[in-house]
């Protein structure tokens, strides 16, 4: 039953769902990103090179993807714990708190935003004690990094968690049996199967990270070449009515993000390859 | 059985109490914290001055608008979602992976670029941008921009959830139907549908959470026409540069219950019918 013909046959509605799916994606996705590419080069490709490799456009594509590998970083780190803890551990409100991880998918970017910013002002509920000790949160990196580790959060604990509960318990029994420790038996019998997991989190929460606009723009202070991101410097092109600067910035970071996610999709390969 | 391997399959009570801690306190501050802020702020000043921001005619234009978008937006995702989805999981054909990549782009995309491919395509300065004038539709600054951009945001959520769900479920009971020679439409209304019912819903809450939420995107397409091209993201920004602070959080408080009910509604489904979805 497996030949193409056949499946056709045995069930209908292959080409006008084929087709559907065709036109619509095609409608909504793909040309709308065709012309924003095409945009970009309609002053030749010296310009498009030109508008990317200015020092506030570069500064600002330095600090949307630094913040973003760096905040992807943190949370693969505490994502990988909060994961553990709410698979492996009772406790009261356990999930209550496996609930609460979803939050950052649901909760607006723009309330997010304006209560981050709320918090780590210098008169804000957490500002107020860090800034005594020189640390300044709002209308820095750090509030951009802070605002996008937030963001990335779910990324990480949602990809983990099905992989701990598939863990079979047996292979950490055996490793135990032949007298492991619990540190070894994490590092040799755990830790193979969930970096793999590891990765694709921290893929998803990084393409995530990079686009971020609601959640950062009002704790970032949006300082020009310090704390301004990429797809902020796009809506300033855009009211500034410089289309085709705004598409150039647009189609740098799709540039940027398709080799990155290359190169991770990459060296996701090779992991599974060097576990096997 | 002796104690030793007993012990080395779980952490030590120190190292279990330290882990729980370093998790809580993670979540505590960077997710139970904010929650918190968002209606302590929108309560500030106290009751009065929250109703009186909540029923402000600008924000009641605006909630009335999101929830335009999102009444027209859903039944569209729905709509192809389930057409995706027959094509991708039902069949194989040459390209077939490349398509469900395709389908899965948006998430990799910036809600701002989301936007920005509209203005190119539609706005005045536009590609087509001519060519509407010449016919007199506005799109770009007006709603039907608005719907398109989160049509372009919240493309993937229905169809990636079914096509999850219905490769798991193989064609059996399809096939079974043809073979009993049901048509095309009953096989999906009697056998498809019933096995699919509750992750369209779940496909469908999400994207309408998005939809609702989506700030980055509607912001490049909307030109920030006061009470006629505001939604509710948009108008906490707006209240928010204007240092109406307690305001803007009683209207950014709407969008946390809404929030909040939605990963109500998630949970829910998810222990109730956590089968019937597959991948969560």
């Amino acid at each position: 039953m497996n030949s193409l013909a056949q499946q056709r046959r045995t069930l209908p509605g292959f080409g006008l769902a084929m087709g559907v799916t065709i036109t619509y994606l095609s409608l909504i996705v793909l040309l709308p990103l065709a012309t924003m590419l095409l945009s970009s080069l309609g002053n030749g490709p010296a310009f498009w090179w030109q508008a990317v490799s200015a020092p506030r456009v570069l500064a600002a594509l330095r600090l949307s993807f630094g913040a973003s590998m760096a905040a992807a970083a943190v949370d693969v780190v505490f994502g990988l714990i909060i994961a553990w803890v709410l698979v492996r551990y009772r406790f009261v409100g356990r999930r209550w708190f496996d609930a609460l991880i979803d939050l950052p998918f649901a909760l607006p970017t723009a309330v997010a935003g304006i209560t981050l910013s709320a918090l780590y002002a210098g008169n804000g509920w957490l500002g107020q004690y860090l800034e005594p000790w020189g640390i300044k949160v709002a209308f820095t990196r750090l509030g951009v990094f802070v605002a996008l580790v937030f963001v990335a959060l779910p990324f990480i604990v949602r990809t983990v968690q099905p992989v701990l509960l598939d863990l079979d318990k047996e292979c950490e029994e055996a490793a135990a049996t032949l007298g492991a420790s619990r540190w070894q038996t994490f590092r040799q019998v755990l830790w193979p199967s969930l970096a793999p997991a590891l990765l694709t989190g921290f893929t998803m929460a990084l393409a995530r990270a990079v686009g971020e606009y609601g959640s950062v723009i009002f704790i970032a202070g949006n300082l020009p070449r310090v704390s301004e991101i990429a797809p902020l410097l796009i809506t300033i092109k855009l009211e500034q009515y410089d289309y085709v600067g705004a598409a150039a910035i647009g189609s740098a970071m799709l540039l940027l993000s398709f080799v990155l996610l290359l190169v991770l999709n990459l060296l996701q390969r090779r992991l599974q390859r060097v576990q096997r | 059985m002796s104690r030793q391997p007993q012990r080395a399959l779980t952490e030590g009570p120190w190292v279990r109490a330290l882990l729980i801690s370093v998790a809580l306190a993670f979540i505590g501050l960077f997710l139970l914290l904010p929650l918190i802020v968002v209606f302590t702020e929108a309560l500030r000043n106290g009751v009065l001055p929250y109703l009186a921001a909540i029923r402000e005619p600008d924000a009641v234009s605006a909630l009335l608008l999101s929830l335009k978008i999102v009444a027209i937006v859903v039944p569209i995702n729905v709509t192809f979602g389930i057409f995706a989805a027959w094509a991708i999981a039902k069949f194989r054909f040459p390209g077939r992976s490349l398509l469900v990549s395709l389908i899965d782009l948006p998430f990799a995309v910036s809600p701002v670029i989301s936007g920005l491919v509209y203005v190119l395509l539609l706005g005045s300065r536009g590609v087509m941008g001519p060519l509407l004038q010449d016919w007199d539709i506005q799109i770009i600054f007006a709603l039907p921009g608005m719907v398109l951009a989160t049509l372009f945001v919240t493309f993937p959520f229905v169809a990636r959830e079914l096509i999850a769900l219905m490769e798991q479920q193989g064609n059996d009971e399809e096939y079974a139907a043809r073979t009993l020679g049901a048509g095309g439409w009953q096989i999906f209304l009697r056998v498809t549908l019933p096995n699919i019912k509750w992750a369209l819903l779940y496909g469908a809450l999400l994207s309408a959470a998005r939809a609702l939420g989506e700030f980055g995107a509607v912001s490049v397409v909307s030109g920030h026409v006061r009470g006629y091209t505001n939604t509710l993201p948009l108008q906490v920004e707006i209240l928010y540069n204007e240092y109406q602070f307690q305001a803007a959080f009683a209207v950014a408080s709407l969008l946390a219950l809404f929030a909040l009910v939605t990963l109500l509604l998630k949970t829910v489904l998810e222990h109730r019918y956590g089968r019937e979805l597959k991948t969560h």
